[in-house]
């Protein structure tokens, strides 16, 4: 894959895709679009890099929103946050950065990265940390190649900043999370500064292109009002979960975290069966009446069945049809490092991870 | 004892008079461009029909899809001041900024950003900056803008701030009309200013139309109060839907589902409302319209009302039938408000779905004999294929394999068998004037929709109880009877990724309005 040009209108499918990729979880895109629209006009189009264009001594930087999205849905950034963030990144490093990147390839993060480069003038790397959303920041799969995520900087909208240094990356996440609340709830951060060669070693390659097809996929099958689902599946060797009405939903909060469940019954091909997700910010666990269907961390995507919009465990409601989506999780994280860190029993699940294309059905 | 329902629409303006439980009348008439003769011509002829004594109406409720359609067609909206306190956050995104340039513009597009605001957790995020506040009166002043919406971040949490900026504003500019966003929406920044600045660019508007309609009674010999319906199918008085007109913008489909909901006493149920040129499916519960979980766009402006979830398909009374080779089709073209000249039953050439039902001997509408040729096969694949629409259409919106009532309402409504699928389709009587009887019928609200700390010993029930007994209150001061007050939303959604459980609860209570036995 060689580089592309993102500009203003590209902007509509990124977010529609990341919205998809986002998994239920990670934020609506819509503030992190109208961001990088916003930019992308005014200082040009976002050029994106196969990491393989990137020297290996290069110096490349992820930058993110951290905290509750719906609270920047409210209190909006000023714009400036995660140019501070990195810019007092750069200033600990001693050293500009040469390229940013996305840390998860779904919800709000997907886009934000985007206004960054846009005004930076940096090229953004094709690729991320998560090829998904994840709820915590040493959720990546820089994480099971020993990259630190610190030196990491936040920055709010006030003008305060802070360096962390932590000895792992779950240490990390437990410092930021604290000062993302007292920062209001949520925070820009610039973090996992990483050279050209851990970048090619440690991400998942190409999301941000898949990301785009996956956005433009569902506007063309909207357009000729069709309900993307099918194309998707195709497209992306997906596996058909089910189709299903909410007839009910469980939400509470359990650690700083929205973790619930929502059942399910089958409409048209799976009228008579009854199916539960499970979710904490993010679809974890679906299964039906005889057992697992899909666990993270393969990915497990809703689509509104009428309107065949992404939907996010927070507009889950009584009645709602979607289409689930089983989509199989980079190899990466299939491993026993992988599973180790996002893998049912981190988030509290009594079994074992079985990889979508050994479900029994 | 009566009360006199109109329903303002596009294309038609009904009304119908209530006793009670009972529909004493209910009439059809042209919408006019100066509303008035409207509503005076509807109004007029329902009272003579149902033939009481005027004096003895109590109430009139009126709905209306007039803001609606000023903002979609971008006509007499007026210039506004858009200040928003949230400086040092927000800046990334102004006022107005996911709007379409043609509504932007019609607005003035006049955007202030403002140092103020407050934090998720009701801390300040910056002190209110008043200096800014007297130069942007200065502003206003200068550029003669006539109205004012302030949005402060996290308004709904709190509105000292909002309110702050407007008692300063008003030094400077005394007679400005201001529309504060806690007033009208929930959180989501954009969303409630949006609402807001296009509120405060209806004010002139609303202020007319309000005196038409108020005109329009008096001219009649009415005297009593009169009422607007909301959204959710609620009612405020007329001085409020002066100040929040857009409260209004979704009445027109919620009035005709709560009309259907009365008229048959069904509770939980599928409404479907036929009209001209399509058809409105939706579902009941509790016997108020089920709402849209996603945001509704407004001539093109994303907003966070809550919406009756209405699904639409092109098929109404006008939709035009044809043939081509063994296939049958039917719409979404339609003849609409020119049926009564070209339909086959009414001497025109063109065949539409009323021809099909009158010929079938299911309507009696304009002239059978007209249609006595139509060949029979083409009868029965036309509503055949009329059938599977409203099937098709009916499945999509039903919450359950339990067989609910469908209630067919709307002029077209003759077009609905009387058995769709498994389910029993009921037809009330003055189903064509549904919407005008949801207008007579609405109920007062409350609503509290705010985020809570789970701390310090505050349980979810605890915190839930507290909404609902603000909402209680509410309701009560807008002028419900504290003994008919139900709860009809209760839901509380925990913050995603913040420690502190901090959890989001939605309360909505309705009650009977005081002075009627609704």
């Amino acid at each position: 894959m060689t580089s592309f040009s993102v500009n203003a209108d590209d902007m509509d499918a990124i977010a529609l895709g990341g919205a998809f990729l986002g998994t239920g979880g990670g934020g609506d895109p819509y503030i992190g679009k109208l961001m990088a629209k916003q930019v992308i006009a005014s200082h040009g189009p976002v050029t994106v890099i196969s990491a393989d264009e990137l020297p290996d001594d290069a110096l490349c930087i992820p930058v993110c929103m951290m905290g509750a999205p719906t609270v920047m849905v409210e209190k909006l950034p000023n714009g400036e946050e995660a140019r501070e963030a990195l810019s007092q990144l750069e200033t600990f490093l001693g050293r500009k950065a040469d390229a940013l990147i996305c840390i998860e390839a779904g919800g709000l993060n997907s886009t934000i990265p985007y206004a960054v480069a846009a005004a930076t003038g940096l090229p953004l790397v094709d690729g991320d940390g998560m090829g998904r959303a994840f709820p915590e920041l040493q959720m990546v799969t820089l994480t099971i190649h020993g990259i630190s995520a610190t030196p990491m900087v936040l920055a709010d909208d006030k003008g305060n900043s802070s360096v962390i240094n932590a000895i792992s990356n779950r240490w990390t996440e437990r410092l930021a999370r604290c000062q993302t609340v007292e920062m209001g709830g949520a925070a820009l951060v610039a973090l996992y500064p990483m050279s050209g060669a851990e970048v090619k070693r440690g991400i998942l390659h190409g999301t941000m292109s898949l990301i785009k097809e996956i956005g433009e996929t569902m506007a063309a099958e909207r357009k000729a009002s069709r309900n993307p689902a099918a194309a998707l599946l195709k497209r992306l060797d997906g596996k058909r979960l089910f189709t299903g009405r909410v007839v009910d939903i469980d939400r509470r909060t359990v650690g700083g975290f929205a973790r619930g469940k929502a059942l399910f019954k089958g409409i048209d091909e799976d009228e008579g069966r009854s199916f539960t997700v499970e979710f904490q910010n993010e679809f974890l666990v679906c299964r039906d009446d005889d057992g697992l269907l899909a666990v993270t961390p393969d990915l497990i995507c809703a689509l509104d069945a009428d309107g065949g919009l992404p939907v996010t465990t927070e507009q889950l409601r009584y009645g709602l049809a979607v289409n689930m989506i089983g989509l199989a999780c980079d190899p990466q994280w299939s491993t026993p490092e992988g599973l180790e860190l996002v893998g049912p029993r981190y988030f509290g699940y009594e079994h074992d991870y079985v990889p979508l294309n050994q479900m029994s059905r | 004892m009566y009360r006199l329902g109109i329903d303002v629409g596009g294309t038609n303006t009904d009304a119908v008079i209530m006793q009670g439980r009972n529909v004493l009348s209910g009439v059809k008439a042209s919408t006019t461009e100066d509303v008035t003769s409207g509503v005076r011509e509807a109004m007029e002829a329902a009272i003579s029909k149902a033939d009481i004594d005027r004096s003895k109406i109590t109430t009139v409720m009126i709905g209306t899809t007039h803001f609606t359609n000023a903002v979609i067609e971008r006509r007499h909206v007026n210039p506004v001041a858009a200040i928003r306190l949230g400086l040092p956050a927000t800046a990334c995104l102004p006022p107005m900024v996911d709007w379409p340039d043609d509504l932007r513009e019609a607005v003035g597009g006049h955007g202030y950003l403002v140092r103020g605001g407050y934090e998720f957790d009701g801390r300040e995020l910056a002190a209110l900056d008043l200096e800014e506040i007297d130069r942007i009166a200065d502003d206003i002043n200068a550029k003669r803008i006539g109205a004012v919406a302030i949005t402060s971040v996290f308004g709904p949490i709190n509105a000292q701030m909002e309110e702050e900026a407007r008692k300063r504003l008003l030094t400077k500019c005394p007679d400005i009309p201001v529309v504060l966003s806690s007033e009208i929406g929930r959180i989501g920044l954009l969303e409630r200013e949006s609402a807001a600045v296009m509120n405060a660019s209806l004010l002139q508007l609303s202020a007319r139309t309000v005196e038409a309609f108020a005109e329009a009674l008096k001219s009649a010999g009415l005297h009593c109060p009169f009422f607007i319906t909301q959204n959710d199918g609620t009612l405020m008085g007329a001085e409020t839907v002066k100040r929040f007109p857009v409260l209004t913008f979704a009445s027109g489909p919620t009035n005709s589902m709560r009309g259907a909901a009365f008229l048959t006493g069904v509770r939980d149920g599928i409404v479907v409302d036929i009209g001209g040129t399509t058809t409105d499916i939706g579902s009941l519960q509790h016997g108020f319209p089920r709402q849209a979980a996603t945001v509704v766009d407004i001539g093109g402006v994303r907003t966070n009302f809550r919406m009756p979830d209405v699904f639409s398909i092109g098929l109404g009374g006008g939709s035009l039938v044809r043939q081509s080779g063994d296939r049958v089709t039917v719409g979404p073209q339609s003849v609409g408000y020119r049926i009564t000249r070209e339909a086959r039953v009414f001497g025109g050439d063109t065949l539409t779905t009323t021809d099909i039902a009158v010929a079938r001997g299911e309507a009696e509408v304009g002239d059978r004999a007209r249609v006595a040729d139509l060949d029979p096969a083409l009868l029965e694949a036309a509503r055949t294929e009329m059938t599977s629409m409203l099937e098709r259409a009916i499945e999509r919106t039903r919450l359950s394999p339990d067989p609910v009532p469908v209630i067919a309402v709307g002029g077209g409504s003759i077009l609905m068998p009387e058995q769709i699928g498994d389910l029993k389709v009921m037809r009330p009587e003055n189903f064509a004037v549904a919407n005008a009887v949801g207008a007579a019928i609405a109920q007062i609200s409350g609503e509290v929709d705010r985020i809570f700390s789970l701390e310090k010993g505050l349980t979810r029930e605890i915190c839930l109880k507290q909404a609902e007994d603000e909402a209680r209150e509410k309701a009560i001061r807008s002028g419900a009877v504290a003994e008919t007050i139900e709860t009809i939303e209760r839901e509380d959604v925990p913050l995603a990724y913040l420690p502190g459980n901090a959890t989001r609860i939605h309360v909505k209570v309705v009650g009977e309005m005081g002075g009627h036995d609704a």
